[in-house]
């Protein structure tokens, strides 16, 4: 450890962000229900939507997955089980590259329609504009660095990997960052802002994923609320008493 | 047996005169929100005519409500629950902003800042969602009272289904209106689509909503309900939908479209259903028996074990009271005049619909004949096929036995009615021809045509215990004064409703009879007679 800066990077600030993701979902979830929602603009404009969108999205599902293996499974498990170096390589980048394909063209798409369809553009909010700035920088440097991964040299699975288990560990190496090349810091400097932003933007929504739909009845029902009319005034509800209270 | 209650309206379409007083009263209350402009909870929709948002009875194209499997099992229309999640990031079904209609605002602003011109300046239609000048070319109405019906009517997907036999000359044509909220259905289609949850069925009261908070705007629930009556509102990213003015009900209110209906042709009530049977229901192969099989889903509230079974469900017992008073039961199930909307949908509709006669009866006056004699009228339903079969689309899945038997009631009520009202001596034949008797008939009458409001309307109040004292307010017309132009009242309403809940209160001094006073007249020196309630008059007599 001998430069400030490096400490900074790769061990105060994304504990930073880290920590302004969790505190900042918990405090939108309890003081913003009902702006927790991906805000689709699919009624003013489908016919791009239609392609781009599930294109974008299945794509980054599938990039997040890879992030996973990538980032979360040491190579000692997949040594262990016997998949050489070469193998998971071919199999990380072919995958890898179709993935980030599909999501920068379905990006692109999605950004084109939110540019130029008036209707879209009109609905953009300035937190949308920086989040997508990020949410692009993100992108393009982890496609090339999927990219770099065909010619360079470098074993992110030794590298970066074992520093962002550190971080969860409670015992950061940051001086492995250090020696990461150039594009792998970009990536995970964006990242790691991204994350900060995350609570504050739309992509809340990725944490509502209605998976149960798969295992719940069709029809709800459910009681009336014992409270109604009697509870405190939250973001998105109109007061009740419009009607101006004459004095006593 | 599991006793459910359910909120249930029905519309006695032949009273009907299409003066939208209801959507735009709904509106006022629920929907003129920016966000929100397209959003009409109530709707009214001239018949023939492509319906709002346009066509949305095509469930080949937007694919809403159920549809039943190979081995006769209940689905969703739009696919299963793999695909629903798979299509979650493009909506597949889903109407664009321009099958509803482009909101737009006037330029008004221009009115009074344009600069002294050769021309009277004019205000621009301006796009709400873009703020650009805009072209106006469809909205809710477009094709209201048939407007346009030679370019627009043939997209009537119900009037695809009769075929081609009518033709829109307009001596040849009927109309009628058909006001629709949501259906509130015991099956909902909008309630499964939902993949998140947030849409609900009240377990008091088979009110249907959309918790606000919960709902993430994955928008699959606008496709699943094939009324179309989910709206995604484009300015939260949530959806809402007609509420049965909940707030209203629960306080033994009508709901506000039913409140200011002009025609008063709603009724509110209460229905029974056995919760164990909609599944089985819902999913009868024929699709000609699902208005009877929905029929048979509801509970007689006067039958002791249904009444025993209320009870042990926790149903008040003045909610099982209600019941038994509701006018929905009896037109749906005693007098049997009232059909559901599109059964075929599978969704168990809970807005149902008295079809109107008034077609035929244009049709016989036209002739020249008798347009209230029995025979005439029974001959003219057999031979005007093509308004019953439309009839026979929208409310029986194209049976027209139903609809047949419905309007021979109705007709038969008018004679019957008529000899009554002409003194003569009712004629029992005319009552026996549609197997009722002369006082089932004069029952039905008093019920269509003269019932009181809290004959209408017998909702009873949440047990929030006290609730109902809440004071209504602005529920007065305010028009309503001595000589004023509503000087009516309240008509045939209750006269407890909308007086003082309290009950007496003080007296209020008032203004000498026969005093007016014109204060553009008056000088401003000194009090005019009268001018404060209270001060001696001069002239008159103490009130």
């Amino acid at each position: 450890m001998n430069n400030g800066w490096e400490v900074f990077l790769w061990l105060i600030f994304p504990y930073i962000c880290l920590t302004v993701f969790v505190l900042g979902h918990i405090w939108r979830y309890r003081y913003d229900k009902f702006g927790w929602t991906s805000r689709s603009s699919q009624m003013y404009e489908s016919s791009i939507l239609r392609w781009a969108n599930p294109m974008f999205h299945f794509g980054i599902l599938a990039v997040f997955l890879g992030h996973v293996m990538g980032l979360g499974i040491p190579k000692t498990w997949t040594d262990a089980v016997g998949i050489s170096d070469g193998a998971y390589h071919f199999m990380a980048i072919s995958v890898g590259a179709v993935a980030g394909v599909f999501t920068i063209v379905g990006f692109i798409g999605l950004l084109y329609r939110r540019r130029f369809t008036k209707a879209v553009m009109g609905a953009t909010t300035v937190m949308d504009k920086i989040m997508y700035l990020v949410l692009g920088i993100v992108i393009v440097g982890g496609l090339v660095n999927t990219a770099s991964g065909v010619v360079g040299h470098y074993n992110y699975r030794e590298g970066v990997s074992v520093w962002f288990r550190s971080i969860f560990y409670f015992n950061p190496q940051p001086e492995l960052m250090v020696g990461a090349p150039l594009s792998f810091q970009f990536h995970a400097i964006a990242a790691i802002a991204l994350f900060a932003l995350w609570p504050f933007t739309r992509l809340v929504h990725v944490f509502t994923a209605p998976v149960g739909y798969l295992f719940r009845p069709y029809v709800l029902y459910r009681s009336r609320d014992a409270h109604e009319g009697s509870r405190a005034h939250r973001r998105g509800w109109d007061k009740v008493d419009t009607i101006p209270r004459r004095p006593k | 047996m599991r006793v459910m209650s359910q909120m249930a309206m029905v519309m006695n379409l032949d009273k009907c005169i299409g003066c939208h007083t209801c959507s735009v009263t709904c509106k006022q209350v629920w929907t003129n929100r920016s966000g929100a402009e397209h959003v009409w909870f109530n709707n009214v929709e001239t018949r023939p005519g492509q319906g709002y948002p346009r066509t949305y009875e095509d469930q080949e194209k937007w694919k809403g409500g159920w549809t039943l499997t190979k081995r006769g099992r209940l689905k969703l229309k739009a696919g299963g629950r793999l695909k629903n999640l798979m299509t979650i990031f493009a909506a597949p079904n889903m109407p664009g902003i321009k099958d509803y209609y482009e909101p737009w605002t006037y330029d008004y602003d221009n009115l009074t800042t344009a600069p002294a011109q050769k021309h009277m300046p004019v205000a621009r239609p301006k796009s709400l969602l873009t703020g650009q000048d805009t072209k106006i070319t469809w909205s809710s109405n477009w094709d209201d009272d048939l407007a346009g019906s030679t370019q627009n009517t043939h997209n009537d997907p119900i009037l695809k289904q009769v075929g081609d036999k009518i033709k829109f000359e307009y001596e040849q044509t009927f109309m009628f209106y058909l006001p629709r909220i949501c259906e509130h259905c015991l099956n909902p289609s909008c309630v499964s689509s939902c993949p998140t949850g947030a849409i609900y069925k009240r377990e008091e009261d088979g009110i249907v909503l959309v918790d606000q908070d919960r709902c993430r705007g994955w928008r699959q629930c606008v496709g699943g309900c094939p009324y179309k009556k989910m709206y995604f509102n484009h300015k939260t990213g949530k959806v809402e939908k007609c509420t049965f003015c909940y707030p209203r009900i629960e306080i033994g209110q009508p709901t506000i479209c039913s409140e200011t209906c002009v025609g008063r042709l709603r009724y509110l009530g209460l229905m029974l259903y056995d919760a164990d049977k909609v599944l089985e229901a819902a999913s009868t192969t024929d699709e000609h028996g699902l208005y009877e099989a929905q029929r048979n889903v509801f509970l007689d509230p006067r039958d002791p074990e249904v009444i025993r079974e209320a009870r042990l469900a926790g149903i008040p017992d003045d909610w099982v009271e209600a019941a038994q008073r509701s006018p929905i039961w009896a037109l749906i199930n005693e007098f049997k005049v009232a059909l559901p909307l599109h059964p075929e949908y599978r969704t168990m509709p809970m807005v149902w619909y008295i079809p109107p006669l008034s077609p035929v009866v244009d049709a016989v006056g036209e002739t020249g004949e008798d347009p209230e004699h029995q025979g005439n009228l029974f001959a003219a339903i057999d031979k005007l096929r093509i308004p019953i079969e439309y009839l026979a689309g929208l409310f029986t899945a194209g049976d027209t036995v139903p609809v047949d038997r419905v309007l021979r009631k109705l007709a038969a009520m008018r004679s019957y009615m008529r000899d009554i009202n002409m003194g003569r001596e009712p004629d029992e034949s005319i009552a026996a021809s549609v197997g009722m008797t002369g006082q089932q008939v004069q029952d039905m009458y008093r019920l269509l045509a003269i019932a009181k409001y809290e004959e209408r309307y017998v909702i009873p109040a949440a047990h929030y215990e006290d609730a109902h004292k809440l004071e209504n307010i602005a529920t007065e017309c305010s028009l309503d004064v001595e000589g004023g132009p509503g000087m009516g009242g309240m008509g045939g309403m209750d006269d407890s409703f909308g007086s003082d809940p309290g009950g007496g209160g003080p007296d209020v001094p008032g203004r000498p009879e026969g005093v007016r006073i014109n204060l553009l007249n008056w000088n401003g020196q000194g009090t005019p007679t009268g001018l404060f309630p209270g001060t001696p008059p001069a002239t008159g007599g103490t009130p």
